[in-house]
């Protein structure tokens, strides 16, 4: 028996979209207000699960041509990497820095090394979860 | 008058879910329950709403958008596990 599905379909490609925006707003919103890391990574990785969910697992994988588990790992290191960059200037482990750009057509904006931190915290959350996600739907 | 008026709406709220819940457990098929706990989902984000306006905070709105997501997918998952019997499928067949 056929089921016809294309409205779940062509609601999917436009709702990923917001997903994505929504964990990528929520990433650089952290340490100011509520968001951050881990946070980004579970939304991030709902989208990605919204995919696998509405599409198969053999399309999206042709589509999104990454080993999660890999992901996971080059999170974790950089995340560990900053926390190891902090002793090249002689202060203790995971010391963070921040300071304030002129940067043209935005103005005054703020830079700081948590932004990297973050960024290992939330690639490991995503492969992570996906991975566990997976490997329990392909057990079945 | 509006601090009433919300007041007023969170208690209708409250009892609105309470009464989804009795459908939660007692529903007779599977269908009734899904629609059941994805009506529950929508009436939480609308209290957060008014809890937000309430408390004259911005912080509630990523939850609410958060948890309309979740909602959402949920609500995909569930059916397709009561019309496909998978929920994510290795090769589709259409």
């Amino acid at each position: 028996m056929k089921i016809n599905n294309v409205i779940l379909r062509t609601v999917t490609k436009l709702v990923v979209f917001i997903i994505l925006t929504l964990a990528v707003y929520l990433f650089f919103a952290g340490h100011n207000s509520p968001g951050g890391g881990f946070i980004a990574g579970l939304v991030l990785a709902s989208a990605f699960v919204l995919l696998f969910i509405v599409y198969d697992m053999e399309t999206i994988k042709n589509a999104i041509p990454l080993d999660f588990k890999k992901i996971a790992a080059l999170g974790a290191f950089l995340a560990v990497g900053t926390g190891f960059g902090a002793f090249l200037f002689d202060v203790p482990f995971l010391t963070q820095a921040f300071d304030y750009f002129q940067v043209p057509f935005f103005g005054e904006i703020e830079l700081t090394t948590v932004t990297i931190f973050e960024a290992g915290v939330t690639l490991a959350v995503v492969g992570v979860v996906v991975t566990i996600i997976l490997s329990i739907s392909e057990d079945v | 008058m509006i601090q009433t008026l919300l007041i007023t709406s969170l208690i209708l709220f409250g009892i609105a879910i309470a009464i989804t819940l009795i459908r939660v457990i007692i529903g007779p098929s599977l269908p009734d329950r899904v629609l059941s706990l994805d009506m529950i989902g929508v009436q939480i984000v609308s209290a957060l709403a008014i809890i937000s306006i309430l408390l004259k905070t911005k912080a509630f709105l990523e939850v609410i958008l958060v948890l309309a997501i979740l909602a959402f997918i949920s609500t995909i998952s569930f059916t397709k596990y009561i019309e496909r019997g998978v929920i994510i499928e290795r090769k589709r067949d259409n």
